[in-house]
């Protein structure tokens, strides 16, 4: 491994972004339009919107990073240079961070811009500190980045890697504790909740909303969401191979 | 050589010298992409040995000697021709003005700054070429470079391909058109997974007793049936 190689990359995948300017701001403008609507929609139960609000904060970064990761990585696939890099002297471990350090830069600056306009704008209600929010925000968002460039490994064409977003996200969304809440699903999809990152992510947005100081649970939510995020990274790493059968 | 689950390659045996340029000629499907696959170490082998400068294909040490241009350009069409450049000679360790020296090599310095979205086809494939002279391989390995390319240009890419065979580097060249076999000093032929020659290029003539590449492929395909 090696550091230069690695922010070569993430400076390299930054560089490809700054020329596509309606994906930059589909990435910024997107969640802030909708969170903006969804404040609307609550407009006469802002409890409501103080309850959704943060949990949705913690989706938007994982949808869209899954979905721009694993669209960018089947490109390098299907371009070739994946293979080109692959023969080159670099480790694959370098090219893996480096997309995540592009990837979970855009993830700070998209959560940094969604947390602080909710809060100022929309009027969301934090009882925690909103640091934190930003904190979850980006965990999930490193979690998109490295479950889309799995999902792109088993992805044959764009339109496979477009209809794995809803493959890998809904039913995450589904069960997270967002529609019912956990402790009240049918004990089968309890469990299976219990197994899927995003309820944890979900579980330390409400908690992070309704209390004022940082618990240990909190805590334990993120690191859960962060481990989750490591073993795809390095499921994702076992699937950039260098020979091929 | 299996390849997912066809045999690709049967029974290859040739070497390569230094300051030649090797032709690797067949038509397509013949296995040449998986013979220069294998080379690169993109490809495992199922069985016999393949050294590469030495080294056993796929090592991790040949690496930085061997430089490798796929039949499509393998480029980032979303940057610059220099933005790809600088990319690639950080991934390779080589200093930066060796991006300057390859854009100059493959007569790319004035579009370097252009997109390589916005060019055309020969302009992408010399990009491609130009990542693959950073840091001066001592194996270039080039998989059909000039298909589909504007006449005048691949008789510039042949005249750069000789200079840089006379610099002392070997060139293993595939290619399905037999006039550029013409331009090869040592020749692979191959078809359906098979070796059908391999010597110098006038050794082949004369054991065929024909004029031409072309009429010698004939002549050798048509024994074989």
């Amino acid at each position: 491994m090696s550091p230069t190689k690695t922010l070569a990359t993430s400076a390299r995948v930054l560089r490809q972004l700054s020329h596509d300017h309606r994906t930059l701001a589909m990435l910024f403008v997107l969640p802030l339009l909708l969170l903006g609507l969804l404040s609307w929609i609550y407009s006469a139960t802002p409890q409501m919107f103080d309850l959704i609000g943060p949990a949705l904060l913690g989706v938007f970064p994982l949808i869209v990073m899954f979905l721009v990761t694993s669209i960018a990585t089947l490109r390098e696939r299907r371009l070739g240079t994946l293979e080109r890099l692959m023969a080159m002297p670099v480790g694959k471990l370098d090219i893996i961070l480096g997309y995540a350090g592009s990837f979970g830069l855009l993830a700070i600056l998209q959560a940094v811009l969604v947390s602080t306009v909710a809060v100022r704008l929309y009027g969301l209600d934090v009882a925690g500190p909103v640091w934190f929010l930003v904190i979850v925000a980006v965990a999930n968002a490193l979690l998109g980045t490295m479950l889309g460039l799995l999902a792109s490994a088993f992805a044959a064409s764009e339109f496979q890697a477009v209809q794995f977003m809803p493959a890998f996200v809904l039913p995450q969304f589904l069960l997270c504790g967002l529609l019912v809440p956990v402790a009240q699903l049918p004990s089968a999809l309890e469990l299976v909740a219990n197994c899927l990152p995003l309820t944890y992510a979900v579980e330390a947005m409400t908690l992070v909303s309704r209390n004022p100081a940082l618990t240990s649970e909190m805590v334990t939510d993120v690191a859960v969401v962060a481990a989750f995020a490591i073993a795809a990274l390095l499921l994702g790493a076992a699937t950039l191979r260098r020979r091929t059968k | 050589m299996v390849r997912g689950k066809t045999v690709a390659l049967r029974e290859v045996g040739f070497a390569m010298e230094p300051g030649k340029i090797t032709g690797l000629i067949g038509p397509s499907g013949s296995g040449k992409t998986t013979l220069i696959r294998a080379i690169v170490g993109a490809q495992e082998i199922t069985g016999g040995t393949l050294r590469v400068l030495g080294l056993p294909a796929g090592s991790g040490a040949l690496r930085r000697r061997i430089g490798y241009v796929t039949q499509t350009p393998a480029v980032y069409p979303d940057l610059t021709a220099r933005q790809n450049l600088l990319y690639f000679a950080s991934i390779l360790g080589v200093a930066r003005s060796e991006v300057g020296r390859v854009l100059k090599v493959v007569d790319m310095e004035r579009l370097e700054s252009q997109l390589v979205s916005t060019m055309s086809g020969g302009q992408q494939a010399r990009v491609s070429l130009a990542v693959a002279l950073l840091g001066e391989p001592a194996l270039l390995v080039l998989d059909e470079p000039t298909v589909g390319l504007d006449p005048v240009l691949r008789k510039h890419l042949w005249q750069l391909f000789r200079q840089l065979a006379d610099e002392g580097r070997s060139l293993l060249i595939s290619s399905h058109v037999m006039d550029e076999a013409e331009q090869c000093s040592d020749l692979l032929l191959l078809r359906d997974g098979a070796v059908l020659n391999f010597s110098s290029k006038s050794a082949l003539l004369a054991r065929t007793g024909t004029g031409t590449v072309h009429d010698a492929f004939l002549a050798l395909a048509e024994g074989a049936e």
